[in-house]
């Protein structure tokens, strides 16, 4: 059986919450910086500018020392949400050199193509989209079940 | 700008955790679609496009944004077969963890190994990426050159 709920998972008014305040973010990037808040591509610029000993651009910095300033300030008051990674080191290696090649390669991931791709109405990025949720769900159909 | 860019980054960042996105057990739950499902993620992303698709255009209507920079939206390119099979290279490694780069960010306060570890692997997977970018572009570069000559 497909999509049976799992109600004692499932968290409408925190993901609803989270959700807003994620688009609030990336609304308030565009709408105030003009930059597309997407992680990957942020990230990885970063990584070029550093590996070719060029600056790399402020508002990327600052916006990447956010994101973790604000997981160690939440972890002062409350655990990060971080359960179940699983133990096996050997997977969780392959699978982030996998995101990271993979969303460099497909020029975003679930913020720049999910969030603001669709919230730009790209096409582009729609495709994105589908494609990796359709592989990410094999996969995980596949890996909960070997 | 920067200044901005931070706070959009720790609201960014509370975002993903309190909507629990930072948990790989609860973005599987989700992704893994015949056992017991979690459709959070998915009101997650309903949610933050609906929040942010009125800022955003309002931003691509514009030529310059509030702070008075340009806007430096990515150009569309269209649907390429890199764009594809990159995202289905990303996919596939989504499916594996339950991580993507943001949470993977968002999440490195736990402190535990397993986020480290796929931190540092998702850094070198984007590093290798660059690599093989320039070692493309300069055999491209030697094709031309070897082409015209």
């Amino acid at each position: 059986m497909l999509f049976q709920l799992d109600f004692t998972a499932f968290t409408p008014a925190t993901a609803i919450a989270g959700g807003a305040l994620i688009g609030l973010a990336a609304g308030a990037l565009a709408l105030g910086a003009g930059k597309i808040a997407g992680i990957s591509g942020i990230l990885g610029s970063t990584l070029n500018d550093l590996t070719t000993r060029a600056r790399p651009e402020g508002w990327r910095v600052t916006f990447l020392g956010g994101i973790v300033a604000a997981s160690f300030i939440w972890a002062l008051f409350a655990p990060v949400p971080a359960a179940g990674f699983g133990e096996s080191w050997p997977v969780i290696a392959i699978a982030g050199l996998l995101v990271g090649f993979g969303t460099r390669m497909g020029s975003g991931c679930a913020s720049g193509h999910g969030v603001c791709g669709l919230s730009r109405l790209s096409v582009r990025s729609a495709a994105a989209v589908a494609v990796f949720m359709s592989f990410g769900i094999a996969t995980a159909v596949l890996s909960q079940r070997i | 700008m920067n200044i901005l860019a931070f706070v959009c980054g720790l609201v960014f960042s509370i975002g993903l955790l309190i909507s629990g996105m930072t948990s790989p057990v609860k973005v599987l739950s989700f992704l893994d679609v015949a056992g017991p499902w979690d459709p959070s993620l998915a009101l997650v992303m309903v949610s933050a496009v609906a929040v942010a698709l009125p800022m955003v255009q309002l931003a691509s209507r514009r030529e310059q944004a509030l702070l008075g920079d340009a806007i430096a939206f990515p150009p569309r390119v269209g649907i390429t077969r890199k764009l594809l099979i990159g995202s289905a290279i990303f996919g596939i490694g989504w499916g594996l963890s339950g991580l993507c780069p943001g949470p993977s960010l968002a999440s490195l306060g736990a402190c535990t190994w397993q986020n480290g570890l796929f931190f540092l692997a998702m850094i070198a997977g984007m590093l290798s990426h660059e690599t093989w970018q320039r070692a493309c572009q300069s055999a491209r570069t030697c094709t031309r050159e070897i082409g015209t000559h």
